[in-house]
């Protein structure tokens, strides 16, 4: 073990503690294996499993609506997008075209989805410094979305609303209101959350040039979404392979080059106005139509491999389905985005102080079903 | 570049493509794919980052699939210079002992993706730094995403 003198009568040395599982800033059961050296980090090795449910080995036995249903329980903060994922999958792999109202009713969501994931993350990142205000700020505006899921999809949380084809029902006489009434609540509230953290002179010196990601190493290390966007590598799975309604839409890809904990955080509130905005140029124009095309009761696949992108509030997932043209696939892959985000913890937390970890760790937004699957 | 310019300038890499199992196909799948014999993966692989005109620099899922008498490690790679996306996979023939060279070295996301199929399917990376479970605990037997795994306490087979 390394040790160093100090003044001749001290020794400092190194030595592990655990964080987690049960730990409140590792968001879900994540136990981390610090090794530290005073408060300074040597090594952060996370331990994984703890809520690993073999979901990829479940799929192989289901059929293909039975598998969205299995996709809410990864990313609980963004199911509706998981759903999405797959059945835009199983769609491309039928050559099923769904109608226009489908696809933009399922952007509005998507974009619900994110803001309320964010929201989430804001309340909680302002926890993890010490703030407890904004825990309580960040869960009453995404009380409002989710009583709007609550009404149009029928839950809250794993919404279940998508199925292969289109939605599973017509969205609810109230939703245009709603998501309008909402849009106006929530424009009054981001400058009120800026007031709060983003201009808070505490709040920035506890993330400012801290936990610092180069482009090169974003790259290298899988990151997407806000945390690959916050080292300036421009990785929107919106902008370079849109899906659904995101070709009509204009919105801005949220990108700082500072990478470090204050960059992540200003990527997500930036985010924030840019779902509003997308939200904005749709909301008005639902087309009218068929809320889904029939599909087989039974559905099988063509022989071959499908891959879909989707961009969830944490980065891309990718979904991966090989088929052998039965009605169960082959096999099924999820490529989660916190897998890759969490991999790289610790290199940008390595040589900072242990203070300084809870912080980083609340600026990836690790979610950790979706790790462990 | 386009699928057949890809193609193109890959195959000119090698004197002998048939000798390395180089092989291109776009069928059943929507990108370009690309299989090679397992013991010159790492080779092309760290090829296809360092090259100025394919520039993959960006591994976005790293899997395994059991095909029954063999394992297939796929990876999919795209360029942010260009993005274009190209597979590339490999099947290893010996279920008993499953070797293949890691690829952690060129991309380090690799890592953990590769503890994955390690876990999972018990794919064995050489030269892989931290060759641990991911998931499941060390006592663990059996790899559960195996087609011949059985576990008939805790699986439902419909």
């Amino acid at each position: 073990m390394e040790t160093a003198t100090i003044n001749n009568n001290f020794k400092s040395e190194e030595y592990f503690i655990n964080m987690g599982p049960q730990h409140p800033a590792t968001h879900g059961v994540l136990r981390l294996l610090l090794t530290i050296d005073g408060e300074i980090i040597k090594k952060v090795e996370p331990d994984l499993g703890y809520i690993h449910r073999s979901i990829e080995k479940m799929c192989e036995n289901d059929s293909y609506q039975q598998i969205v249903h299995l996709t809410d329980r990864m990313d609980y903060l963004s199911s509706h997008i998981n759903n999405e994922a797959v059945c835009l999958a199983v769609e491309n792999a039928l050559e099923l075209e769904v109608p226009d109202r489908v696809k933009v009713i399922r952007t509005i969501l998507d974009e619900l989805t994110r803001i309320s994931s964010h929201c989430l993350w804001w309340g909680v990142m302002g926890m993890d410094v010490g703030a407890l205000t904004s825990y309580f700020y960040g869960f009453r505006d995404r009380e409002m979305i989710n009583d709007i899921f609550e009404e149009t999809c029928g839950a809250r949380l794993t919404m279940n609303y998508n199925i292969p084809g289109g939605l599973m029902h017509d969205i609810h006489p109230n939703f245009v209101r709603r998501v309008k009434e909402f849009i106006t609540h929530f424009k009054t509230k981001i400058p009120e959350y800026d007031r709060l953290l983003t201009g808070n002179i505490i709040f920035q010196k506890r993330t400012k040039g801290v936990g610092i990601l180069n482009k090169v190493d974003a790259i290298s290390f899988g990151a997407t979404g806000p945390v690959g966007r916050a080292s300036g590598y421009s990785c929107d799975v919106r902008k370079y392979h849109p899906y659904s309604a995101l070709d009509r839409v204009h919105f801005n890809e949220a990108l700082h080059t500072d990478g470090d904990s204050y960059a992540r955080y200003l990527v997500r509130i930036q985010e924030m106005w840019e779902s509003i905005s997308i939200i904005e140029q749709l909301i008005d124009y639902i087309p009218d139509g068929d809320h889904k095309v029939a599909t087989n009761a039974v559905i099988k696949l063509p022989k071959g491999e499908y891959y879909q992108k989707v961009e969830t509030a944490r980065g891309e997932l990718g979904v991966y389905i090989v088929s052998t043209g039965t009605k169960n696939p082959y096999r099924v892959k999820f490529r989660s985005p916190g897998l890759s985000n969490l991999s790289l913890l610790n290199h940008i937390t390595v040589g900072g102080k242990i203070g300084d970890l809870v912080a980083t760790m609340a600026t990836i937004d690790i979610v950790v079903p979706d790790i462990d699957r | 570049m386009t699928n057949q310019e890809l193609q193109d300038l890959i195959t000119g890499w090698f004197t002998d493509p048939a000798a390395v199992k180089l092989e291109f196909t776009e069928e059943g799948s929507q990108f370009l794919n690309l299989s090679i014999h397992p013991d010159y993966l790492h080779e092309l692989m760290y090829y296809l980052k360092l090259n100025r005109n394919t520039s993959f620099d960006y591994l976005f899922c790293l899997t395994g699939i059991d095909w029954g008498k063999e394992l297939e490690v796929v990876y999919h790679l795209e360029s942010t210079d260009y993005r274009h996306i190209m597979v590339v996979r490999s099947k290893i023939e010996d279920r008993e002992n499953p070797e293949i060279e890691s690829v952690q070295d060129i991309w380090a996301t690799a890592n953990f993706h590769e503890r994955e199929a390690f876990d999972l399917f018990g794919i064995r990376f050489k030269n892989h730094p931290n060759l641990k479970r991911l998931f499941l605990s060390e006592d663990f037997e059996g790899y559960p995403l195996r087609k011949d795994f059985v576990d008939e306490k805790n699986m439902v087979v419909k």
